[in-house]
């Protein structure tokens, strides 16, 4: 059997064969992740065609154990040769490794698939002639050059789609798979004034091209974003509210998510290790993490280890509920899985999230403006600066500049500094506008002081 | 060793038939170039934690892209199966780009020149896997030791073996053979119960797994992880403003890489979107200040012997005494804009359209005594080492972020500072460059560098240098 004949169908089927073949090896348990996937990217720039990509792989993965010992491997061969050569690697490997007491899969019991059709494939996106995806990258690129004199010039507009399938199997009798799509328009205009020049962009992203923004209004809305951002000044060191947009609040929100992953916790490199139990912010903060909402680009039917995802509530009016975690961190903290487990095709399962978001409040994201006298609404985040073990919050800043509750100038190449613990604690206002967009979501959101670093 | 000794030729039986076919199937609708990138990689990596072997993972990907090229557009597909039907399949969807009848004359494949800027003749990923597991395990046992405050420590060591070979229409045939290993260790230290703090070190390169026995050994990292949490136990809130800051030599070299090194892409400076755009010939730096970028020194992470387009690389003068001189070029950017090979094409991995990139971006030393530069500041933030860094090439606004860094009081050193965020504009901050030390260090080896979803490993350096006014983002 050559690999241009493992078809799609038969991915299970040879999952399953690894698994076998693991155990025949020595293995005393093992899991296999199969991924296939096919990628297209079509992107227009001052109206041309630039690029055009179009090209689809896949991969095995297996992770072995030899009673605690663990080994890992992976291939794109998918030939009998090549996945040999993988089981025998990882068998191999696991020889080399030291015990690991906690080491081990899932109990059969916690093993399991949601039943529903959680909505994430369609095959609509795949049937899109290509004349179309280029079309919409171009007509969501020219809406934006269009908008103003001042978008003189654009870094392009885009449309993006993937189509891809996940098979795990493991030798406890898992066996699942499921399909996922998904497709976007993205559009990154340049402005320019003065000789300044700034660009920002926008994108709609979706599971089929339907339920797309339109791309005219995601080319408007990237317009309006850079040319809001022309002639930003640098303002002076200052402590001040500090009101972030959902696309910036959703930042922090990946920050709270690092430092309740089990695996950050367990290592005690987490701020919030410890804290189960206690109130660690402000009681209108609830945060949830939800696998299980159809559609989302959060949801998956089952964890990277096979165990149903579901819906856990971690900080609940304040108050530290649960962690993140995969049967190892569960095992390591004398917990139970939430069925976070996350990996790429092979090695042992990491800590991911499925719909991580903060609950909306009751005010509008101008309402929330309107009560601030002086302070910073943050646009844009750039940098690394934070810290999961100390909480330390430091990282650059655009945005606009609030006076007596107006968004009156834009502000540039200023940091913004705090600690997570005090912005948890310190948050003003949660507001309502929460949208799912990614898999990490929140709405406008104040927190009560920041120091901004300017002049 | 020449094509017919190669890896592809040998294990694969690719031959320059093969290759010809396939570049004149992918001009086969008229495009004006047309290239072929095989690559077949190699990894293995190994993660200690707790004192344990937690992870132990090696792995095989191989795969060939097909890129077309006509006028400014560019068709890409791949393949992961190097089956002449696929690779054929492949051409086909990426000569889709061009329209029209096929025009171009192929230019029969000539090799390139042969050099060696990595003289591995045992790549680390071909060692025996326990030996690279011991040196692990060494590290861990050494950042242990370092202090009794040290109560947790995690150590990566990873290696991958990437053999590429790369065929262009217009006649270039290269192949090259890239190993490349990598050790970090991840310490938390904690005082009486108090709250944690971190450090990491790390490092390695296009070397022997020898390099890790003998030139930067486990315990080299491991005690300067080691170190760096410890003194982050002291740490005081980092001030926040302007400030005078002095960063120290080798790893601050982050500072080049996203305050000019990006927006010197040609890329975006084709498209008139870099800050640096129309700049060349301008001062963007003090006199003070020669950027360069050099992708051939021997054994650094950054090298290569030919780019991932098949161009040698070389050593390109960014700024000069303050002048911009040039841009770094990729194939696409250079025919546009009818501009010389800078070698500095690269792209992720076969499934990756190769783009500008850095390679070692470092900036000569000057004159100057280090210890005397830092005499030199009443009042400011000396910076020792960094995490990451990141730039907005448009406006041109750069930040990265200090993971140990100490307050200059009265030309000393006193307390050590929690992390902090130092942010600038990338053609303004540079001018600001008062004084450049004689002690040019280069990174130990761990820098990679992303761009639009596409990572790549990098080098930097700087000797100490002064930066009279930098907004430092900390909270006193």
């Amino acid at each position: 059997m050559s690999a241009a004949l493992v078809s799609r169908e038969n991915l299970p089927e040879l999952a399953r064969d690894i698994i076998n073949q693991a155990i025949a090896a020595g293995a005393t348990d093992a899991e296999c992740t199969i991924s296939e996937g096919d990628e297209f990217s079509a992107s227009v720039r001052m109206g041309e065609l630039e690029t055009l990509k179009d090209a689809g792989s896949r991969g095995a993965g297996l992770r072995v154990l030899i009673g605690k010992r663990m080994g890992a491997s992976y291939t794109s061969d998918l030939t009998p040769d090549g996945i040999r050569q993988m089981v025998h690697s990882a068998v191999d490997l696991a020889a080399l490794t030291t015990e690991d007491p906690f080491a081990g899969l899932p109990e059969p019991d916690e093993l399991g698939s949601i039943a529903a059709d959680l909505h994430l494939f369609s095959d609509e996106t795949a049937k899109l002639p290509t004349e179309e995806r280029i079309a919409m990258a171009k007509r969501g690129e020219a809406a934006a050059l269009a908008f103003d004199p001042r978008i003189t010039n654009s870094e392009g507009g885009s449309f993006d789609s993937n189509v891809g399938g996940r098979i795990f199997a493991n030798s406890r009798g898992f066996l699942g798979s499921y399909r996922s799509s998904s497709c976007s328009i993205t559009v990154m205009p340049v402005a320019t004034k003065d000789g300044g020049m700034e660009r920002d962009y926008w994108y709609s992203y979706a599971r089929d091209y339907h339920s797309l923004d339109s791309p005219e209004s995601v080319g408007r809305k990237a317009a309006e974003r850079a040319i809001r951002r022309l002639g930003s000044v640098k303002v002076e060191t200052q402590k001040v509210p500090v009101v972030f947009e959902p696309r910036t609040a959703r930042t922090l929100l990946s920050s709270i998510c690092d430092a309740v992953s089990g695996t950050a916790v367990y290592r005690r490199a987490s701020f919030l290790a410890g804290k189960l139990g206690e109130k660690i912010a402000d009681e209108r903060i609830t945060i949830i993490d939800d696998g299980t909402i159809p559609g989302l680009f959060g949801s998956s039917p089952f964890d990277d280890e096979g165990v149903p995802t579901r819906r856990t509530p971690v900080i609940e009016r304040g108050v530290l509920k649960s962690y993140l975690l995969n049967s190892y961190t569960a095992r390591k903290l004398n917990l139970k899985t939430t069925g976070n487990a996350s990996r790429g095709i092979t090695g042992n399962a990491g800590i991911g999230h499925g719909n991580f978001f903060l609950e909306p409040g009751t005010k509008g994201a101008e309402e929330i403006i309107r009560t601030v006298k002086n302070g910073f609404f943050v646009t844009e985040l750039i940098g690394t600066g934070v810290n999961i073990v100390t909480g330390d919050y430091s990282r650059g800043a655009v945005g606009i500049w609030i006076r007596d509750g107006e968004l009156a100038f834009p502000v540039s190449e200023v940091t913004i500094a705090s600690t997570l613990q005090e912005m948890l604690n310190g948050i003003a206002e949660i507001g309502s506008d929460l949208e799912f967009v990614t898999s990490v979501s929140a709405p406008t959101l104040m927190i009560g002081e920041m120091t901004v670093g300017g002049r | 060793m020449n094509f017919s000794e190669s890896f592809f030729a040998a294990k694969f039986g690719i031959t320059r038939h093969d290759l010809e076919n396939y570049l004149s199937e992918a001009l086969g609708r008229g495009g004006d170039y047309a290239d072929l990138y095989f690559e077949y990689l190699a990894t293995s990596s190994i993660s200690i934690d707790e004192s344990i072997v937690k992870s132990a993972t090696q792995g095989v990907s191989l795969g060939v892209g097909v890129r077309v090229i006509s006028g400014e557009r560019t068709g890409y597909a791949y393949s992961d199966d190097l089956s002449p039907e696929k690779i054929r399949h492949a051409a086909q969807v990426a000569a889709l780009i061009a329209s029209g009848p096929a025009k171009v004359e192929q230019t029969p494949l000539e090799e390139g020149r042969k050099r060696n800027l990595y003289p591995v003749i045992t790549a680390p990923n071909e060692t025996e896997f326990k030996q690279r597991v011991e040196l692990a395990q060494r590290a861990d046992i050494a950042a242990r030791a370092y202090d009794p405050r040290v109560f947790q420590v995690q150590v990566m060591y990873a290696d991958n073996l990437r053999h590429v070979l790369v065929a262009t229409s217009d006649g270039v045939l290269n192949f090259d053979r890239q190993p490349l290993a990598r050790m970090s260790v991840f310490v938390l230290a904690r005082q009486d119960g108090g709250p944690p703090q971190q450090g990491h070190a790390g490092g390695g390169g296009r070397y022997e797994l020898d390099f890790f026995k003998t030139e930067r050994t486990p315990e080299y990292f491991a005690k300067e992880a080691a170190r760096q949490a410890i003194v982050q136990l002291d740490a005081v809130e980092a001030p926040a403003g302007e400030q005078t800051v002095v960063l120290g030599p080798g790893w601050p070299g982050v500072l080049l890489h996203e305050a000019v090194g990006h927006g010197l892409e040609a890329d975006f400076n084709r498209k008139g979107v870099s800050a640096f755009s129309g700049r060349i010939g301008q001062k963007v730096a003090s006199e003070l200040c020669t950027v360069i970028d050099d992708g051939t020194i021997g054994g650094k992470r950054g090298s290569l012997n030919v780019d991932d387009e098949g161009n040698e690389t070389q050593r390109n003068v960014l700024i000069e005494n303050g002048i911009l001189r040039g841009y770094l070029q990729d194939k696409l950017s250079s025919r546009i804009t009818k501009a010389m090979a800078t070698g500095s094409g690269r792209r992720e991995s076969y499934e990756h359209i190769p783009m500008p990139r850095m390679t070692n971006t470092f900036m000569l030393a000057g004159e100057d005594d280090p210890e005397e530069i830092i005499r030199s500041v009443p009042r400011g933030l000396y910076c020792a080492n960094f995490g990451g860094g990141s730039v907005d090439i448009t406006s041109g606004n750069f930040v990265f972020s200090a993971s140990e860094s100490y307050l200059i009081e009265d030309g000393k050193l006193t307390r050590p500072v929690r992390n902090a965020t130092l942010i600038g504009n990338g053609p303004e901050a540079m001018k600001y460059v008062s004084r450049v030390g004689n002690d040019l260090k280069l990174d130990e080896g761990i820098g990679i560098c992303g761009k639009e979803g596409q990572s790549v490993p990098v080098g930097v350096g700087i000797p100490t240098v002064r930066i009279d006014r930098m907004t430092v983002g900390g909270t006193a």
